[in-house]
């Protein structure tokens, strides 16, 4: 009995899952009357915006878990290290992201940082991308600092961190040889984590006026009827190839598989 | 000169005066431990010997060098710890050249002092492996050719057996006692078993609170305790009350005891007397006791007596013989000592 529920419920959770996205994707091969096609696909990647955009946002998402990891690795590891009293504050901080929408965020930006103030980034192109980046920056902190936080829980950091100390290893060593390599699995799913955050991203990017992907796909959603779904399996795919990376990451690195 | 010097030695965390004015001075080569029970400060005194706790008072003196305000990774100093310490990402090979790789020894140099470390610990072959692929007792010993590849100017080892089964923490201890006889390193080992201490020390030095109770071989700290805590601490011991009658003299049970050396008290003084169970014997002797055997335990080659003599149970350890059987339960005996056995404690 009790089994037959739990199938029930998978199979109800899976065609609520599957349903609209197998809809979708019927709906994008329709473009060519009675026949399906990749029509819509081609008409996607024969349009120059879209690779435009998206290597734009591509581009951006790349500094942004730059930027994201030489802040978040540090600060993770310092607060398990030396202030570990410290850790419900900052994980309340890294959660503001979630609390507060991305709109009043940028709102926030534009009245800090508008021509006339007294750091005006978004008088150029490039401030604006910078003021963009830390958005992005901002977006994926929770996600960012829960995976580093995960990796650096598996290990005892402050007994590695002395011993490397011991051997005369100083802060840099420490960290590039002893603490990244084994919190590498949850950077690296951080990291895709935040690619697809940044590559979907829409509110910020329009609002700040700069050619992303998300804007684009929304352009394209209001004019057209059979690209946009298209677009969405495109994303999807994306995405699911981010999952994918993750799990090869995870499968690969040697010394991870003894702790599963 | 003392190799390592360790002068008024203070940390307190807030309120809290972890150790307290502690003194101590090695030499070069020797082995020395620190005993007590857990929370004593021992870990306190390694961790500002290392350099990752500020002492709030006092001096760490290396060579005749104040070292005081080094940081941990400029002391050369090598550390094993309880808990297995090597790096989860490195193999084997990896986690020993470590050091060497941070002070920027060459490949070929590195190889081979990585050869000769897992040769010295007797692990030659297993230099590929990860140390999740490692018993407790291989990686405690990487970690030991990991902490003397860089060649480190002092040994810390705080309890690092306590984490491994019976049979391996036996086997290991000699073996690092040997491994640092081998190469005349200075050395500082922290455990809580008294065994251990005596076993493989030069000299002891024995915790307590915070304070050094007592430092010596462990010859003089069994044999010669100075305090009560001490001498309960270290080994089995059987405490009587006595006596004093006057600075030569002491009377147990109504039986008095001349003393060969003179003892601080004053005639009708209360003093607290101390006899090892192996300095207690069956039968008449210098000092002669009436006691009933209460119970007995066959330790291998040694059994001990348990019976009662002036009111308290002790015990008294007699070699197993199998042309002796032993006393019964419940037997009128008589047990004597020799009066320089008898310890007289001050505290
Ligand atoms: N960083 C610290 N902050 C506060 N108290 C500490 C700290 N480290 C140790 N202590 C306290 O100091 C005392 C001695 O600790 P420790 O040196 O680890 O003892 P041992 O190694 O002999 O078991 C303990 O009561 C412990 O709680
Ligand atoms: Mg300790």
């Amino acid at each position: 009995m009790s089994r037959i529920v739990a199938w029930a419920t998978l199979i109800f959770g899976a065609l609520f899952f599957l349903l609209p996205l197998i809809g979708m994707t019927e709906f994008s091969l329709k473009m060519r009357r009675g026949v399906y096609s990749f029509d819509a696909y081609i008409k996607v990647f024969e349009d120059p915006t879209f690779f435009a955009t998206f290597g734009y946002s591509l581009t951006l998402a790349v500094i942004t878990i730059l930027f994201g990891i030489m802040l978040v690795m540090p600060t993770a590891y310092w607060v398990r290290l030396k202030l570990p009293q410290a850790r419900p504050v900052v994980e309340f901080i890294t959660l503001l992201p979630l609390l507060i929408p991305a709109i009043v965020i940028v709102f926030g930006y534009i009245r800090l940082y508008n021509t006339s103030s007294w750091l005006p980034l978004t008088g150029s192109a490039i401030g604006t991308d910078i003021l963009l980046t830390m958005g992005y920056v901002t977006l994926a902190m929770p996600n960012m600092y829960r995976a580093v936080d995960t990796g650096l829980r598996t290990i005892d950091v402050v007994t590695l961190t002395e011993a490397a100390q011991s051997l005369g290893a100083g802060w840099f060593t420490i960290m590039m040889r002893v603490i990244l390599p084994n919190v590498l699995v949850g950077v690296l799913s951080g990291a895709f984590l935040t690619l697809a955050i940044v590559i979907g991203e829409f509110t910020m990017a329009a609002l700040l006026n700069r050619p992303a992907f998300g804007p684009f796909m929304q352009l394209l959603g209001a004019n057209r009827a059979y690209e946009p779904p298209a677009l969405a399996v495109i994303a999807f795919a994306i995405t699911w190839a981010c999952i994918g990376l993750i799990q090869l990451v995870t499968r690969f690195s040697k010394h991870e598989r003894a702790k599963a | 000169m003392a190799f390592l010097e360790l002068s008024n030695l203070v940390k307190t965390f807030g309120a809290n005066c972890v150790v307290k004015d502690f003194d101590l001075s090695i030499d070069r080569g020797e082995l020395v431990s620190l005993l007590g029970p857990s929370g004593c400060g021992k870990t306190t005194v390694l961790r500002m010997v290392a350099g990752f706790e500020t002492p709030t008072a006092g001096t760490i003196k290396i060579d005749g060098h104040d070292v005081t305000a080094q940081k941990p990774n400029e002391r050369a100093i090598g550390l094993m710890f309880q808990a297995y310490a090597l790096f989860p990402n490195m193999t084997v090979a990896d986690n020993v050249a470590f050091g060497l790789k941070v002070k920027g020894v060459a490949r070929a140099e590195r190889d081979k002092v990585v050869v000769e470390m897992l040769r010295l610990i007797g692990l030659p072959d297993l230099g590929g492996r990860f140390p999740f692929q490692l018993s407790g007792g291989q990686q405690q010993r990487v970690a030991l050719a990991r902490a003397l590849a860089v060649r480190p100017r002092l040994l810390l080892l705080d309890e690092p057996l306590s984490a491994l089964d019976a049979k391996i923490r036996l086997s290991l201890r000699t073996e690092i006692r040997e491994i640092q006889r081998e190469l005349g390193i200075t050395a500082i080992f922290v455990t809580h078993d008294q065994e251990e201490a005596l076993s493989m020390s030069d000299r002891v030095v024995v915790m307590n609170g915070g304070i050094a109770e007592q430092i010596g071989t462990p010859f003089e700290v069994y044999s010669r305790p100075t305090t009560r805590f001490v001498a309960t601490f270290v080994g089995t011991l059987n405490l009587f009350e006595a006596e004093a009658e006057g600075a030569g003299a002491l009377r147990i049970n109504g039986v008095t005891v001349r003393l060969p050396d003179e003892i601080e008290a004053t005639r009708g003084g209360r003093l607290t007397v101390a006899l090892r169970p192996e300095s207690l014997h069956l039968g008449a002797g210098e000092v002669t006791l009436p006691a009933t055997v209460e119970g007995l335990e066959f330790l291998g080659s040694i059994l001990r007596i348990k019976a009662r003599v002036a009111g308290t149970q002790i015990a008294l350890d007699t070699f197993n013989r199998a042309d002796a059987p032993p006393p019964a339960v419940g037997t009128k005996t008589l047990v004597s000592f020799a009066a320089r056995d008898l310890v007289v404690l001050n505290a």
